[in-house]
């Protein structure tokens, strides 16, 4: 029962990146037609950007210490970050320890200017041409951001922690009724998973609740009909790529304390998204969000031991399976919307 | 009926003119060039093939500086000398190869097999490469040793790790001076024994592909031997970034240990998600839990972060050795680019002295002289004291280093301490050891 528990949770997990970035890639095809696949290069930019504050609250100045001697037997050069002079140590050093949360502050207006400027400056060029030729222009352009990282930054991962206070984990078992020290988690995945479920509800209430967000959806359902009304839908949907590109970089940005950043984490995730968007059915949210963390879970299951044991690999296979026997049982997904990619 | 002018005498004696006659250009170009890529003006190529792309691209950097450190010392154009003061063997004087200045060519191996082969072959074909080397991965590893066997120049291996590479996929114009799996599960498991006990559950996630598979075989073996009970073993996807589905099953094993035979970045979220979910903080069996990683890398240790912090594994070299080959290295390659090397750096570096150093002694560039000036080649001063390249199998038998995350770094670069530095006949087996089973050398290809 301890290990279902603990699979679940870590389905769930997964399963919370999956359909933050799943709900993003649904937002911008549902909206603008696009099949985006340079999204998972913005989750990967998203986490980038708690990479640079958190240099950015490193930055430091050299001071010799002439005690030491560095790796040559020259005096060693030591860093002192500058937050030091400004704040004390102890201050100094809690912002740095913060770097990630406060992350998110930085990441949310950089990355909706990203995703403003390559809907304006590129994507929107291809609005009236084949799929094909948008999966190959946001692909390239993936590659593009992926390179300009790793020039940046290099190719090696990038340790980024979380917070002291959400470092360690926690013993829940006994908390559960089980025995304790048996289904112990890492406190930040249990904050990713809330981080994921407050940000996803507020996309759905944004889009529920709010004018704006009703003449999206509006748009969704009928793009000529709004415009015809003299709403510029256009304007709006370049904003919901915004809003798109800012849940992907959010999503990329408290990851990172779960995985260490590279340059390639994006394109990790970008396949098994897509398959999140179709399993979910192309164009529906809610279909995205239920396909994530659905998936995230089996996937999960399908890592335990006793089930490679009998069936080894199968942990590397199961997403494409599930998602072949869901298209052949219902093909528009779980929640797909008749006519959407049908044309 | 129709009547024949051959005769049997007319045949052969044709036969023979023309076959002499078809015979002697070829006579004459294999004098003119008895090998593959036989320099004949004042300079010698030689490859090397680095990832300069992909999840290696840091280490093939690495590599890179290390090469060019190596060709300005051959040629004698840098700073100092480098490891040719400290190299027991005194053939290199800084003067090129052979008299010869050493220039060089660069491929990117992507750390693709594929894509390895293909500049590989470039740099012999288009750019005359008399020699390949460099490499971070062991399926490269292997398959660019192929095609220089294939093509009649040598290979001087890179970082590989994996027992195939001088195991069943060795041959006879590759040379491997990086240690093997077998080698890190020998030094580790005497240290292993020493703080841990020989009374041990083991729990092994494995990277699914060719170098994991022999680095469990290696560890398990060892850590069995010394008593350990291996409680299971589970292969991970090579492509897994989240290593939480495999960890969690460990809370509801009985296994107090760890092991992780995953390199790069799988070994960082690996490791990076078995702290997260507190397994070092573990009891079990009344003993601390603990966590073992095989193989070190200092520029992947540098992606963990705190997490490497009193965590063993094994190394083939580091910056911080006292001995004065490492000194000197170390000395060259900090005064030019401004830190420590890798060990992926100094494999490289001295493969490619150790090569020059082979032509000089044969007095030929002809592959088949240099291995054999190889073979049972005995020196000291390249930092890891006294080293043997077997001639069995091409694989250099020399002290290993165990290593430690060090706790309290003072650089971004003091990430390890070493804690044992195995002696070489702990690490030595026989050629025919069942781990490197199914190979065989062959005979050395000159090409042409």
């Amino acid at each position: 029962m301890e290990a279902i528990i603990l699979q679940i949770l870590n389905g769930l997990d997964k399963g919370s990146a999956y359909a933050l970035i799943a709900m993003g890639l649904t937002l911008i095809f549902g909206t603008l037609g696009v099949v985006n696949f340079a999204h998972g290069a913005l989750f990967m930019v998203g986490a980038f950007c708690a990479v640079t504050l958190s240099r950015i609250l490193t930055l430091s100045h050299e001071v010799v210490d002439p005690t030491r001697t560095d790796f040559l037997g020259n005096p060693l050069k030591v860093d002192v970050p500058y937050a030091y002079d400004w704040f004390g140590q102890a201050t100094g050093d809690a912002i740095i320890d913060w770097a990630v949360p406060l992350s998110i502050l930085f990441a949310v207006p950089v990355m909706i200017i990203i995703g403003v400027v390559m809907e304006r400056g590129l994507i929107k060029h291809f609005y009236k041409r084949p799929h094909a030729d948008q999966i190959l222009v946001t692909f390239g352009l993936a590659i593009v951001l992926q390179e300009v990282i790793k020039y940046f930054y290099g190719a090696n991962p990038i340790p980024t922690p979380a917070p002291q206070a959400f470092a360690s984990s926690m013993d829940m078992g006994a908390a559960l009724g089980f025995e304790a020290g048996q289904i112990i988690y890492p406190i930040w995945r249990l904050v990713y998973f809330v981080f994921a479920a407050i940000v996803i509800g507020c996309v759905f209430a944004f889009l529920q609740f709010t004018t704006f967000g009703m003449v999206v959806r509006a748009g969704m359902a009928d793009r000529e009909t709004v415009g015809l009304l003299g709403i510029n839908i256009d304007k709006r949907f370049t904003i919901m790529f915004g809003i798109a590109a800012a849940v992907a970089g959010l999503a990329g940005v408290m990851y990172t304390p779960i995985t260490s950043p590279n340059y390639h984490m994006g394109m990790d995730f970008l396949v098994l998204s897509f398959v999140v968007v179709v399993v979910g059915g192309m164009g529906s949210l809610p279909g995205a969000v239920l396909a994530g963390f659905l998936l995230g879970v089996i996937e999960a299951f399908a890592s335990l031991p006793q089930v490679l044991d009998v069936l080894p690999g199968l942990n590397q296979i199961i997403i494409f399976l599930v998602a072949i026997v869901i298209l052949l049982t219902r093909p528009r997904g779980l929640m797909g919307r008749k006519g959407v990619m049908e044309e | 009926m129709s009547k024949s002018n051959f005769t049997r005498r007319g045949v052969l004696r044709t036969g023979a003119v023309g076959g002499a006659g078809l015979a002697l250009p070829t006579i004459f170009t294999s004098g003119a060039s008895a090998f593959t890529n036989e320099p004949t003006g004042g300079t010698v190529t030689l490859g090397f093939n680095v990832p300069q792309t992909g999840p290696y691209a840091d280490e093939g950097a690495d590599e890179l500086r290390a090469f060019e450190l190596a060709v300005e010392h051959l040629n004698g154009t840098g700073a100092d000398s480098g490891m040719l003061d400290t190299f027991s063997s005194k053939a290199l004087k800084g003067n090129g190869i052979l008299g010869k200045k050493v220039e060089y060519v660069t491929g990117d191996t992507q750390t693709k097999s594929d894509a390895a082969r293909a500049s590989a072959r470039s740099m012999i074909e288009k750019d005359g490469a008399v020699m390949v080397s460099g490499g971070s991965s062991s399926g490269v590893a292997v398959a660019v040793q192929a095609l220089c066997q294939e093509a009649g120049v040598i290979f001087m291996a890179g970082l590989t790790h994996s027992n195939d590479t001088t195991g069943k996929d060795r041959r006879a114009n590759g040379f491997r001076h990086f240690f093997n799996s077998y080698m890190s599960g020998a030094a580790l498991a005497p240290v292993l024994e020493a703080r841990y006990g020989s009374d041990r559950n083991a729990y092994h996630l494995t990277a699914d592909y060719n170098w994991g598979y022999t680095t469990e075989e290696a560890v398990r073996s060892s850590t069995e031997a010394m008593g350990w009970n291996t409680v299971n073993a589970v292969k991970t996807p090579l492509t897994a970034t989240d290593f939480s589905a495999y960890i969690t099953p460990i809370l509801q094993s009985d296994a107090d240990v760890l092991v992780l035979n995953h390199y790069g970045g799988n070994m960082v979220n690996s490791l990076t998600n078995a702290v997260q979910f507190g397994l070092r903080d573990r009891i079990v069996n009344g003993k601390n839990f603990e966590i073992v990683v095989p193989l070190y890398s200092r520029l992947m240790a540098k992606g963990a972060g705190a997490n490497v912090k009193g965590i063993f594994g094994s190394t083939n070299w580091h910056w911080s050795l006292q001995d004065a080959g490492s000194q000197a290295f170390v000395r060259s390659f900090g005064t030019k680019y401004g830190f420590p090397p890798s060990q992926a750096a100094h494999t490289c570096y001295v493969q490619t002295l150790l090569y020059a150093d082979a032509v000089e002694r044969a007095g030929s560039f002809n592959p088949c002289a240099v291995v054999e000036a190889l073979e049972d080649f005995e020196f000291d001063g390249l930092g890891n004291g006294k080293t043997l390249y077997r001639g069995d199998d091409h694989q250099c038998f020399k002290d290993v280093l165990v290593v430690k995350g060090k706790e309290n770094p003072t650089s971004e670069f003091d990430l390890l301490e070493i804690v044992e530095v195995t002696p070489v006949e702990q690490v030595t087996y026989a050629p025919d050891h069942p781990q490197f089973a199914g190979g065989e050398l062959g005979t050395c290809n000159p090409g042409a």
